[in-house]
């Protein structure tokens, strides 16, 4: 779930607030997005792509995360190059070459062919 | 219960109207402006990012040009697919497939160059997909109108399909409507707010407002899909499990311990305890590529610094019901016509049986029909809005259940109520009819005493999408019950032997009383 907006990086674009699909995010006039509703995070990183300025970290968990953990420690997230993780990952923003240039499912496929056989799920 | 007195609607008008900006959506308006027509599009979400794939991707079923290839996949998904499938669909959908990701090509999308030298086409990133696809919607010239979750349809005096109306959840739930010649659902599957990854904007709405002017839904048994996610995350995706051993509490291998049979029995032991999986069967020279090919499925893993190549990981079952399921509104003309004249249907919205059967088309076949029934339904709709004599005079709203209501009931114990009985694998994953009949009787209470009083003012979108998720579950379970043997990923416990008497597909219709008849000439 989004756990920070870090008041230090935002630059106030909207950007986040803009794109999140299930609408967690509010606006605030002459200031920084506020979490308004967290509870509707469904965790997909798509702020973290969207954000130009990796000011946004998602904790990998799907509830909000217990006080006290590293996933609400900004300046030891911000040590270990935990903002905008996705966005790199996919290679967005300027000088980065798209992540999907990189896209290997083509041979993972190949490979899961016999997986599927037996598998209505796969 | 009398219609609430509300601000009027901001009113638009456009040939067709598209609902929902996953893939399916914005091929649909894309084809619908390419042929002429002025299309408007309205998410619930931001198109871009709304939706299972934008989240997650597509590993399309994408087959080349080539006659004998095309009839060998056919063949093989026919027989996967409980022979539920039409192979005129399963054509016609590998074709439109092949066409549209030559499209995406020519675009721009960024293919990758394995170590040959080929440009491999067959998978598509969601983040990277959709983004393309948002800029192609617009420099088609359609108006995209975000956070703007349609409520109900709008149908003329024959009940024909005119519109939608729905509310700007950003601006205080300001109304809005949209008078078109014709609409297309591109509105999702329904995976009842499970957090199965990027599945919450998928709530079943336009089942929902299809039904209440008499649509059929056709598969809707086929929805007992789960994905597989790490205990503490969302990240259903199941392609890297291919390479997971999974283990016990006591960190005892099951049996057996890896491939498909290895992900049924996790399935069953994790009814009694945790179940944990490691992927260890993953030789260290694909680590690498396995990483390129879904880094957001390493990336929570990355993130709870898990090395899920060398530690045990408990894993968790998450409902992903009609969306990786394949149950959906039917089709029933070519272009992707439901039985209420004016309306289309796309992508996970529409059944999926025709191309993938009582099998989950995952993000594959899904990802191929959602090109496909998109850009056809657009084009349709497109024609039957030009075809339209008078434009539309006086419509009437055709939302009842969550729309009219005087909002006594939070939706929030609707949706409890719901999920109580579709979410637990023990009930909708592993199935017998008298959990079954259990459950179908709950979930009749639910929408005879509860979804009555969803409604008011506040919240409005949360109280429509209570409402879908509790006339999707009681189809889901009418079917369930109707089909009394196992195919696919329809599974029942008390008749587990598939029966080729019921190598047919069962319609599910009504709200008042649902009903379930075998389709004729299926």
């Amino acid at each position: 779930m989004i756990e920070i907006i870090s008041a230090a990086a935002c630059i106030d674009c909207g950007k986040c607030v803009e794109i999140c699909p299930t609408n967690v995010f509010d606006a605030v006039p002459g200031g920084h997005p506020v979490i308004a509703r967290q509870a509707d995070c469904q965790t997909c990183f798509m702020c973290e792509a969207y954000c130009p300025v990796d000011a946004l970290f998602v904790a990998p968990c799907s509830s909000p995360a217990p006080p006290g953990t590293v996933f609400t420690d900004e300046a030891r997230l911000a040590a270990d190059g935990r903002f905008g993780e996705y966005r790199r990952w996919i290679g967005w923003g300027s000088g980065r070459r798209p992540g999907s240039l990189r896209d290997r499912n083509a041979e993972l496929t190949e490979l899961a062919d016999p997986y599927l056989e037996g598998n209505p799920l796969a | 219960m009398a219609r609430p007195t509300r601000a009027p609607a901001a009113v638009r008008d456009a040939d067709v109207l598209v609902l929902g900006g996953g893939p399916a959506g914005t091929w649909a308006a894309i084809a619908a402006a390419r042929v002429g027509a002025q299309a408007v599009l309205a998410d619930k979400g931001y198109c871009g990012t709304s939706g299972a794939t934008a989240a997650g991707g597509n590993n399309l079923w994408y087959v080349p040009p080539d006659a004998n290839a095309r009839e060998e996949s056919i063949r093989r998904f026919e027989r996967i697919g409980g022979m539920l499938t039409e192979r005129t669909w399963m054509a016609r959908t590998l074709e439109l497939t092949w066409v549209q990701v030559g499209q995406l090509s020519r675009w721009g999308y960024p293919f990758p160059t394995d170590a040959h030298g080929n440009v491999r086409r067959s998978s598509l990133q969601g983040p990277e997909y959709m983004r393309l696809m948002r800029r192609q919607v617009k420099r088609a010239g359609v108006t995209i109108l975000d956070q703007s979750p349609a409520l109900e349809l709008l149908a003329d005096a024959d009940g024909v399909v005119s519109g939608a109306g729905g509310v700007h959840r950003q601006r205080a739930d300001a109304p809005w409507a949209v008078r078109a010649g014709a609409v297309v659902l591109a509105t999702g599957g329904c995976a009842f707010l499970s957090g199965a990854l990027g599945c919450n904007p998928d709530t079943g709405d336009g089942h929902l407002m299809a039904a209440e002017l008499g649509a059929e839904m056709s598969g809707m048994e086929f929805s007992a899909a789960y994905g597989m996610a790490p205990a503490f995350g969302s990240q259903t995706k199941g392609r890297m499990y291919q390479f997971a051993r999974y283990y016990r509490a006591d960190h005892s291998p099951l049996d057996p311990p890896s491939g498909p049979a290895g992900r049924s029995a996790a399935c069953r032991t994790a009814l009694e305890g945790p179940v944990y999986a490691r992927l260890e069967l993953a030789p260290p020279e694909i680590h690498e590529a396995m990483r390129w090919a879904q880094p957001n499925f390493f990336l929570p893993f990355d993130k709870a610094g898990i090395d899920p190549f060398t530690d045990l990981f408990e894993i968790r079952f998450v409902c992903e019901g009609t969306v990786r399921g394949t149950g959906g509104i039917a089709v029933n003309g070519d272009g992707c016509e439901t039985t209420v004249p004016g309306l289309y249907a796309a992508g996970d919205a529409a059944t999926r049986e025709l191309v993938t059967g009582s099998r989950s088309g995952g993000g594959s076949h899904n990802g191929a029909w959602a090109m496909s029934s998109g850009t056809l339904a657009g084009r349709a709709a497109a024609l039957f809005a030009r075809r339209r004599v008078a434009g539309p005079g006086d419509l009437h709203p055709a939302g009842r259940a969550g729309v009219i209501g005087a909002g006594a009931m939070p939706p929030g114990e609707v949706i409890g109520n719901v999920q109580a009985e579709v979410l637990p694998p023990a009930k909708n994953m592993f199935r017998a009819a008298d959990v079954l009949r259990r459950s179908a009787a709950r979930l009749e209470q639910v929408w005879t005493d509860q979804v009555p009083q969803l409604g008011g003012d506040r919240g409005r979108q949360r109280a429509r999408e209570a409402a879908a998720l509790a006339a999707h579950a009681r189809w889901m379970y009418a079917a369930a019950l109707s089909r009394e043997e196992s195919r696919g990923m329809h599974q029942r416990d008390d008749c587990s032997a598939t029966d080729p008497a019921q190598t047919r597909r069962l319609r599910v219709s009504g709200l008042k009383t649902v009903l379930v008849v075998p389709e004729t000439g299926s």
